[in-house]
């Protein structure tokens, strides 16, 4: 495999912004393929293509696919076993 | 009321001459990829024919540039909306590869090396419409547009055209591709703005 220009999973901060109410800055994700748990923000990123597509750093399998449509999206997570979003302290509800 | 993006590339232009709509003409030949360009050696090369009964029929390099070879001029649509006219290639016809090959299939996928994948019906894949291309403009088919050879189907929009294609797998049942399982069309007509699923 010879090197391609791709970008880091920062920029998958605005696109999947329109689709997600959490922050996925700071989330991570592990690969379904390899089984490497990684920041979202350090995915590799080949955007140059008809969608978005976020490779794992490690192995360079598909984790996520987002298709942007005038109307409406398709994200496609099955290269990720999970996302895990840091969320504020659960509140106890005292009754 | 949605914003409607022209793409990345650029913007439609009205009233193009032999442009389908909402593609705009490009004079360059924009490199997509969704990954990494996978290194493919010619003496490693090889391009399998798989039918719905299981029976593989193969092609080394030099076996396939021993078929008759044809010269395409053709025009591409990609669906990113950039357009460009009279591309020159040459190749073998899917005619040639499939002549002989007992099938009843109505769906092929084409699959390639570094794991992408595009699904079309078998027919789009013969009389004349689509090859198997080694030489682009007079050279050999740079990696990143492909080579050392990838599909060539211009009646479809260009995400059809498989790059570092290894092989076409026919099938009874359709099957969506890479593009087609996350919202592409599984037909992609330029013509009728086949785009995404639903269009």
């Amino acid at each position: 495999m010879t090197a391609l220009p791709y970008v880091d999973g920062n920029m998958l901060d605005g696109p999947l912004g329109e689709v997600f109410a959490v922050d996925l800055s700071t989330a991570t994700g592990r690969c379904a393929h390899c089984g490497t748990a990684s920041p979202v923000a350090g995915l590799r990123v080949y955007s140059h293509a008809p969608g978005l597509v976020a490779r794992c750093p490690t192995c360079v399998e598909v984790m996520l696919r987002l298709v942007r449509a005038p109307d409406r999206a398709w994200l496609d997570l099955r290269g990720a076993t999970f996302l895990r979003f840091p969320m504020p302290p659960e509140r106890t509800l005292i009754r | 009321m949605g914003i409607v993006t022209p793409g990345f590339e650029g913007r439609p232009r009205a009233g193009a001459p032999n442009l389908p709509p909402g593609q705009y003409l490009t004079p360059d030949f924009p490199v997509l990829s969704a990954g990494p360009t996978p290194k493919v050696p010619r003496e490693t090369w090889e391009f399998v024919i798989s039918t719905e009964t299981g029976m593989e029929y193969r092609w080394s390099w030099d076996e396939m540039m021993a078929l008759p070879q044809e010269a395409p001029t053709v025009d591409i649509h990609c669906v990113t909306r950039w357009s460009k006219l009279g591309t020159t290639w040459q190749g073998v016809s899917l005619d040639t590869l499939l002549d002989g090959i007992d099938t009843v299939a109505d769906y092929a996928l084409a699959h390639s090396y570094g794991g992408y994948s595009s699904n079309l019906p078998l027919g789009d894949l013969r009389d004349g419409r689509a090859w198997l291309v080694h030489t682009y403009d007079g050279g050999d088919l740079p990696a990143e547009h492909g080579g050392p050879a990838r599909l060539l189907v211009p009646h479809l929009y260009f995400w059809k055209s498989a790059k570092w294609v290894r092989g076409i797998r026919l099938m009874s049942e359709d099957s969506p591709g890479f593009w087609e399982t996350a919202g592409y069309h599984d037909y992609g007509d330029p013509w009728r703005e086949q785009r995404y699923q639903g269009d």
